[in-house]
C-alpha cells in the first residue's frame, strides 16, 4: 500500500473522528453533521479504492480524473454554502424577532418598577 | 380621543434627541392632539441610552442593532400592543418637524386613508429642506419604479414621515424591511389593500449625526432598495 493511501485513510478516519467527537459535546448540531459525515465517508472509500476514481470518471465520460474531483466538489460547496447562507438569514429574523421582544418587556417591567415607587 | 404614538428611531442622536422629545411635547399641546414620543435606542454607542431613559418619553432599549427598519418596526409593535391608534415615525435627527404632524393626521382623518406620507414633492418645489440633487434624483427613480409596479404614485418614497392606522400599523409590525425600509414599503402598502396619502411637509436639514446614505453607499442603497422592490412585489403577487 502506498504511502499517500495510509495518509489518505489515516486523516478520512481522523476527520471522521473528530467530527463524532464534537457532535458528542453539542459543538456541532446533527443536521449539519450529516454533509461532513458524508464526505468523509466518501474520501475513506476513495482512499481504500484507488482505481475507483478512474473507473467512475470514465464511466461519466470525464477524460481527467482530478476534474471530475473539481466539479464535483465545488458543486458540493456551493450548495453547502447556499444552505448556510439560507441559515444565517433565518438565524438573522429570529434575532431581530427576539431582541425587539426583549427590549418591549423591558420597557415593560421597567415602567411597572417606576410605577410602584 | 386619538391616542398617536410618534416613533423616533435613534442611533448615536445625542446631541439632538431631548430636542425632538421636547418638541413632540411642544407640538402636543399647541395641537391638542395626543402624541406621546416613543424613543427607540437602536444600541447607540453614545450617550442616546441614558438620555432618553431620563426623558419624559417611552424609552425602548434594543439589545443589539437592528438597523432603522427593526428600529422603526419596534415601536410600530409597541403603538400595536399598548393601544394606540396611530403611529408616526419622525426621525431622531430633527429633519421632521412635529409640528407638521397635524397636518397628517387631519388629512388622514378627512380622507380615510391608511398610510400619511409626508412630502417635500407634492406640490412641485416645496418650501424647505429640499436634499441633494442626486438624492431628487434617486427619489424621482423610486417614484417611476413603484407606479410602474403597483400604479401608485408616490412623489416622496424615501421620505420616513409617515402615519400609521391601526390597520397599517398590523401590517408593518408583521413584516417592515430592516435596510433602508422607505421605498420598499409603500409595495407593502399598496399589496395589502392599504390608502397611501401624501401631504407637502416643510423639512429641516438634518440638526445632528450624518446621513445614512453618501457616495459610493448611494450606489448600493439604489441596487438593494430595487431588489428589494422587485422581490417584495413579486413575493406579495404571487402568495
Amino acid at each position: 500500500m502506498p504511502i499517500i493511501q495510509i495518509l489518505a485513510i489515516a486523516a478520512s478516519l481522523l476527520f471522521l473522528l473528530y467530527i463524532g467527537r464534537q457532535i458528542i459535546k453539542g459543538k456541532l448540531r446533527e443536521e449539519y453533521s450529516f454533509v461532513w459525515i458524508f464526505s468523509t465517508v466518501v474520501l475513506l472509500i476513495f482512499s481504500f479504492w484507488r482505481d475507483g476514481l478512474e473507473i467512475v470518471a470514465h464511466t461519466l465520460g470525464v477524460y481527467q480524473a482530478p476534474n471530475l474531483v473539481f466539479t464535483a466538489a465545488i458543486f458540493i460547496i456551493l450548495v453547502y454554502l447556499l444552505h448556510l447562507s439560507k441559515v444565517a438569514s433565518r438565524l438573522h429574523q429570529q434575532n431581530k424577532t427576539l431582541s425587539q421582544e426583549l427590549a418591549l418587556l423591558k420597557e415593560k417591567v421597567e415602567r411597572s418598577l417606576k410605577g410602584n415607587k | 380621543m386619538d391616542k398617536i404614538a410618534v416613533i423616533i428611531p435613534a442611533y448615536n442622536e445625542e446631541t439632538s434627541i431631548a430636542a425632538v422629545v421636547a418638541d413632540v411635547h411642544k407640538a402636543s399641546r399647541e395641537s391638542g392632539l395626543h402624541y406621546w414620543p416613543v424613543v427607540v435606542n437602536d444600541c447607540s454607542k453614545d450617550r442616546t441610552g441614558q438620555i432618553i431613559a431620563a426623558l419624559e418619553c417611552t424609552a425602548i432599549q434594543l439589545p443589539i442593532n437592528l438597523g432603522i427598519g427593526g428600529a422603526v418596526q419596534t415601536g410600530f409593535k409597541y403603538a400595536l400592543l399598548n393601544g394606540y391608534t396611530h403611529a408616526v415615525q419622525v426621525d431622531g435627527d430633527g429633519q421632521h418637524p412635529p409640528g407638521e404632524l397635524k397636518k397628517l393626521y387631519q388629512k388622514m382623518k378627512a380622507e380615510g386613508i391608511d398610510v400619511m406620507i409626508g412630502s417635500r414633492f407634492v406640490e412641485g418645489e416645496g418650501r424647505g429642506f429640499q436634499s441633494s440633487l442626486m438624492r431628487r434624483l434617486g427619489i424621482n427613480y423610486f417614484k417611476r419604479l413603484n407606479k410602474l409596479l403597483v400604479g401608485v404614485v408616490v412623489h416622496d418614497s424615501t421620505s420616513g414621515l409617515r402615519m400609521h392606522n391601526i390597520k397599517a400599523l398590523q401590517v408593518v409590525s408583521d413584516y417592515y424591511p430592516d435596510e433602508y425600509p422607505e421605498p420598499e414599503a409603500v409595495i407593502l402598502y399598496v399589496k395589502n389593500g392599504l390608502k397611501i396619502g401624501e401631504v407637502q411637509v416643510e423639512m429641516l436639514e438634518r440638526q445632528g449625526g450624518v446621513s445614512s446614505i453618501d457616495g459610493v453607499r448611494s450606489v448600493y442603497y439604489m441596487a438593494k432598495v430595487t431588489m428589494a422592490v422587485l422581490f417584495t412585489f413579486i413575493r406579495l403577487t404571487f402568495r
